[in-house]
């Protein structure tokens, strides 16, 4: 398991050599409450670090959902648009949303450890 | 609409117990509001549609117009609404419209007629909590001299809606057991008085309850103590009305819109449609006559993705025919659901449209309201 890293949408992303498993953090999927549907990035996609690369639905409102990282989709969770609950159950583990080749692997440094993310947490 | 953001949000005196109970307090109609409490809106809405739910809807307007007697005050009320008010019975309820000289709605209101002799003459208005300084002002402005007017911003309101509400309620009240879909009781719960109507907004069986703001809290939490019973939030009551297809002012209805249009003309009853009367009577005549242009209909995305508010509908050739109104998940059906208005010549059900969600059109249909069978209690 690589380290994580997290944006300030609550985003994460977990580096596994130049592969970036993305999703949207546990403090997130509280934050919206219960998902009804994910629309998650299309293999072959080329995201840009900030875009939209999902969207993730409550029963209320829909979401977007920002690439933490610029890069090419090689994989994406499809087992989320039949059980989008996943996403409230494990948001950082089962319920990841794509993988990305990194293009760019110094974007990772803007992004925040997990202490910084806690810490930042803290001040919302 | 009431402005949120001209001023801090109102609390309504079940505020410090939704706080306690771990709601998510949002700004709704110019009030702190629970859209939600920790189970979610999901276990909510299922918990509405299988046992009880309790419901805060003290954000919304009463007040009591009073005349003579019950004839004089429902001509004067008549002459602001398409219902008939003359007819109804004591204790009989009846769901209407302000209407404005165009036709469009200003507002969507309950109206009961009191259910005690020695009160003949009094109706009771409960109004949407947006619209309600503006109703008042336009009841002011518009009843004539001899009927009296009073606001009721003392008095809460608690709807508790569901299979099991009857069962619950009358444990504590057991005159409430028989009353019928659409009809109001004054009666006693817990030593304290208050209004009970067989209504409500989930399209299940269900009440709601007047009492004054300062008791409202010991009922809430007596409610709360029988099993069947857990509090709801606003994201529930809103999914629970959409599956039941049911408007929403400001999504459904505005000022824009006529009850032809919106498919309540069952809210206007024949004498009315006959003599008139009321403001924008031209217009619904002519549209119960000729049809309107547009209607309200629900609509059944073939996929998972909600289309919410706001999404532009197309016909088969490509080209718009109308826009959802209200649109999201319904948690009964298991599956998106949405109203909207559509071209009136291309509203039969069955119909196969797209919608423009996210810039991809996805295929759905024209389906009947509503999603969700009503569960009324019609005695």
């Amino acid at each position: 398991m690589g380290a994580m890293k997290f944006t300030k949408d609550h985003e994460y992303v977990r580096v596994e050599g130049d592969v970036a498993t993305f999703g949207i953090t546990d403090y997130a999927q509280g934050q919206l409450g219960d998902v009804v549907f994910v629309e998650v990035p299309k293999v072959g996609a080329s995201l840009k670090q900030g875009a939209e690369a999902a969207v993730v639905e409550s029963v209320k409102a829909a979401s977007e959902v920002y690439a933490p990282v610029s890069g090419e989709v090689v994989e994406s969770n499809s087992a989320l648009e039949a059980s989008p609950a996943t996403v409230n159950e494990d948001p950082e583990g089962q319920g990841w949303f794509g993988k990305i080749r990194l293009t760019n692997t110094s974007e990772l440094d803007a992004l925040m450890s997990e202490a910084d993310y806690k810490a930042y947490l803290s001040t919302l | 609409m009431t402005d949120p953001d001209s001023a801090a949000p109102k609390r309504t005196p079940l505020y410090d117990l939704h706080v306690a109970l771990g709601a998510r307090m949002v700004p709704f109609a110019g009030y702190d509001m629970p859209v939600q409490y920790p189970t979610g809106i999901l276990t909510e809405h299922q918990w509405t549609r299988a046992e009880a739910g309790l419901f805060d809807v003290s954000h919304m307007g009463q007040c009591f117009l009073i005349g003579r007697d019950h004839e004089t005050v429902a001509r004067a009320l008549e002459a602001l609404i398409p219902a008939d008010i003359l007819s109804l019975k004591p204790g009989q309820q009846r769901y209407s419209q302000f209407l404005n000289e165009e036709g469009g709605v200003l507002d969507d209101i309950m109206v009961t007629r009191s259910a005690e002799p020695e009160e003949d003459g009094t109706l009771m208005v409960v109004v949407n909590a947006g619209c309600k300084d503006q109703d008042f002002a336009h009841l002011k402005a518009h009843l004539p001299a001899h009927i009296k007017l009073i606001l009721a911003p003392h008095r809460a309101l608690l709807a508790l809606q569901g299979p099991k509400a009857a069962l619950v309620l009358a444990r504590l009240a057991p005159d409430v057991a028989t009353m019928a879909f659409m009809t109001a009781i004054s009666t006693v719960i817990e030593g304290v008085p208050v209004h009970v109507s067989r209504s409500g907004y989930s399209g299940e069986d269900g009440y709601e309850i007047s009492i004054h703001e300062d008791r409202v809290r010991l009922l809430a939490e007596r409610l709360l103590k029988e099993s069947e019973v857990k509090p709801i939030g606003l994201g529930a009551r809103d999914s629970l009305r959409l599956e039941a297809g049911l408007c929403l002012y400001g999504h459904e209805l505005d000022v824009s819109t006529s009850p032809v249009e919106a498919q309540i003309q069952w809210s206007i009853q024949n004498r009315r449609r006959e003599e008139g009367g009321f403001p924008g009577f031209e217009r619904v005549k002519r549209e119960l006559a000729e049809g309107p242009k547009r209607k309200r209909v629900g609509i059944q995305p073939d996929g998972r993705a909600p289309a919410r508010d706001g999404t532009e509908i197309y016909n088969q050739a490509g080209e718009k025919i109308g826009v959802v109104t209200s649109g999201g998940f319904g948690p009964t059906l298991n599956g998106p659901c949405a109203m909207g208005y559509v071209d009136a010549a291309q509203a039969q059900d069955g119909t196969a449209i797209s919608l423009m969600v996210r810039g991809t059109a996805m295929p759905a249909r024209i389906v009947k309201l509503p999603f969700v069978p009503h569960r009324f209690y019609r005695g």
